[in-house]
């Protein structure tokens, strides 16, 4: 009765810190439709949005500063909830996609439409970078995860690494040899939200919407493997099914960020911690609080992008990196020891 | 334990003399091998001062330096290989993931973007920069992976993690400094960061020769407390063995290693990695041989340019050909690390 008490109090504790984080990306979503190389005041933020009539600022806005914001809401969203996913079922609080050989799978694809197939749009990159990336998580956690002590930190990241090397291998191979292929993909390798018009978004929308779904349904079984895999069974949770949930719905998610942005890698890493420090290990609300603080770090990331070296900007993908590489190494460092 | 040492011994000397033999072969082979081909003979005679004036300057002014840089840059890194996977105690440890590489290859990338359509650095001090630049970026890095994976002694595991996040930071600076240039500067860059040995001549020989001349004795006078190092930290420090200090000497040994022949031939994919494995298993001995990894890299790099050059219409950088033959190496490596570790 009273565990039933405290998990209601938490659970509005929670509620509010939701709340609370919901005003905050409101807020980073106007500061992105009102910050760039043309700066927009908040009143010519509401005009545009609101009661459009068609002046510069009303072009910019709904031309090229909403789609952008909304990418990034969604992808974002989508990287926060598959990082913590990666994290949960690697039951390592380092796993990254980026580290984890998605975005070389993408990028292998991509280079290999754009030299064999002459793909030279960004709509035309989703789905070959949609299935590099399927096909190389999957190839990496195999490999990874080999043994019968299933994946570990250092197997994983390796396999990844490893994977990756041979990936890069080929790509380096293929844009020496074409340097058409090097000037298109040169591009696509720093991850962006800039310059992506709204199809690119409704193209890869219904998957990283079944992938959240998926993720939804994921979270109480992954509550219980993370009290250890024969807990969970005994518990009556089908660890198998669960695990291949999971991945499914990572590589969805992951998958589908990418190859509508190019490679952006460690937000998925820095947002379960952020959100964790909100909700603890509670799966059910952890996903939520990391899409909406993944959200709200991809923005923010993006607009300090436009800002930083004005005229011309910095991709958002290097911006995080540069970001939450610092933050990866100060885990690495304060943690006791990530071997879990 | 008399016995055996001498015979693990011997075996060791066998092999190192095999492969000597191998490397002057393999050097003889390759500088056979090209546009104008040679035949050994003629080749031998040019090495000896003989020969007619074409043979002369084909083989020493174009091809013995390519060949020599291969073979100095293979052993400078298989030495650095060997000794991080030595003192992390792990068969996959080595400056590709421990940060030198990319570090070098920001730095490098960095002069080849400011000096090419940028128009920053001109001139001499563009050629000059080039592998200067990657020098000072791979030795920042790997010093910076190894400053912030220090606490109270530093812990193999957490040294990679820390690579990876620094190897990620300067990847990502390098892929966008990649867009910043035109595509000539962006194709140049790329080859550099591939690792190729085109157009190499003496004054890349020289500094790798150098660096290698001073550090492998240092390297091997430090090999026996590496040896130490094996049995772990409690019982080295029994043995008598200051731990923490013989560690970092070695580490900034094999960092500057690393670094040098980067600064040289661009970060060569794999060659660190996979030659102290390779090493150990024809030497028999339970830690990479450090000077068996010098010469297995050498061979392993030279061989891997041949093949690189003459297996397609178009030079393929030799980074491509051991990447692509490295990566399935690692992770059959990976596959039976875990294999092991199970039993």
């Amino acid at each position: 009765m009273s565990g039933h008490l405290e998990g209601w109090a938490l659970g509005r504790k929670s509620l509010v810190g939701l709340l609370f984080l919901l005003i905050v990306l409101v807020a980073v979503c106007l500061a992105s439709i009102a910050v760039g190389s043309k700066e927009i005041p908040l009143a010519g933020v509401w005009h545009g949005l609101f009661t459009p009539t068609g002046v510069e600022d009303d072009v910019v806005i709904r031309e090229l500063r909403i789609p952008r914001t909304l990418l990034g809401i969604v992808v974002g969203v989508a990287l926060g909830v598959g990082g913590a996913l990666m994290q949960g079922h690697t039951r390592n609080p380092l796993a990254d996609p980026g580290i984890l050989g998605v975005t070389h799978g993408a990028a292998l694809a991509v280079v290999l439409s754009i030299f064999l197939l002459g793909v030279s749009s960004l709509v035309g990159y989703i789905w070959f970078a949609f299935a590099g990336a399927m096909i190389a998580s999957v190839v990496v956690f195999l490999l990874g995860s080999a043994g019968r002590g299933g994946p570990s930190p250092v197997t994983l990241a390796l396999a990844g690494a490893a994977v990756s090397a041979l990936m890069h291998g080929l790509v380096s191979a293929i844009v020496l040899l074409d340097q058409q292929s090097l000037d298109a993909f040169r591009f696509w390798q720093v991850g962006a939200i800039a310059g992506r018009d709204l199809t690119v978004l409704t193209q890869v929308l219904p998957f990283l919407l079944v992938g959240l779904v998926v993720a939804a349904f994921n979270a109480p079984g992954l509550n219980a493997l993370s009290l250890g895999e024969d807990v969970a069974k005994s518990l009556g949770v089908r660890v198998g099914t669960t695990r291949s949930l999971g991945i499914f719905a990572i590589t969805l998610l992951v998958g589908g960020a990418v190859a509508a942005c190019g490679p952006i890698g460690f937000i998925g890493l820095v947002v379960p911690h952020v959100a964790r420090a909100f909700t603890g290990p509670d799966y059910r609300w952890l996903l939520p609080f990391s899409a909406v603080v993944g959200a709200i770090l991809l923005l923010l990331a993006d607009i300090l992008g436009r800002v930083v070296a004005r005229p011309s900007e910095v991709e958002v993908g290097v911006m995080l990196a540069l970001l939450g590489a610092p933050f990866f190494i100060f885990l690495v460092r304060r943690r006791k020891l990530v071997r879990i | 334990m008399g016995a055996t040492s001498f015979r693990l011994r011997r075996r060791s000397l066998v092999v190192v003399a095999v492969a000597l033999v191998l490397l002057a072969a393999v050097l003889v082979v390759d500088i056979m091998i090209g546009d104008f081909p040679l035949t050994a003979s003629q080749v031998i005679d040019a090495l000896l001062g003989g020969g007619t004036r074409r043979d002369q300057f084909v083989v020493t002014e174009l091809r013995l330096p390519r060949a020599l840089t291969g073979l100095l840059v293979g052993g400078a890194l298989g030495l650095s290989g060997a000794i991080f996977q030595a003192i992390v105690r792990n068969p996959l440890a080595s400056p590709d993931i421990l940060g030198v590489t990319w570090g070098a290859g920001a730095g490098a990338v960095s002069v080849i973007t400011f000096a090419g359509s940028l128009g920053v650095v001109t001139g001499g001090a563009a050629s000059v920069g080039l592998p200067l630049a990657g020098l000072a970026g791979g030795l920042i890095a790997g010093l910076l992976v190894y400053a912030l994976a220090w606490r109270q002694g530093i812990e193999g595991f957490r040294m990679v993690l820390v690579g990876i996040g620094v190897t990620a930071v300067a990847g990502n600076v390098t892929h966008y400094l990649l867009t910043v240039g035109d595509v000539q500067d962006a194709g140049r860059a790329m080859v550099w960061i591939t690792g190729s040995l085109n157009g190499r001549g003496w004054e890349h020989v020289v500094p790798v020769a150098l660096a290698l001349v001073v550090l492998i004795p240092v390297a091997l006078i430090g090999g026996h407390v590496l040896g130490a190092l094996q049995f772990g930290d409690e019982t080295s420090r029994g043995l008598g063995v200051r731990v923490n200090v013989a560690r970092s000497f070695l580490i900034i040994v094999a960092i500057v290693l690393a670094s040098v022949a980067t600064a040289a031939a661009g970060p060569i994919a794999f060659v660190a990695l996979a030659t102290p494995q390779i090493a150990l298993r024809l030497a028999g001995t339970a830690q990479p041989p450090l000077f068996g990894s010098v010469v297995v890299g050498g061979v392993l790099v030279v061989l891997s340019d041949l093949v690189g050059r003459t297996i397609y219409r178009i030079e393929l950088p030799v980074g491509v050909v051991t990447a692509v033959l490295g990566a399935p190496y690692l992770m059959y490596l990976l596959v039976r690390s875990r294999r092991e570790a199970r039993v």
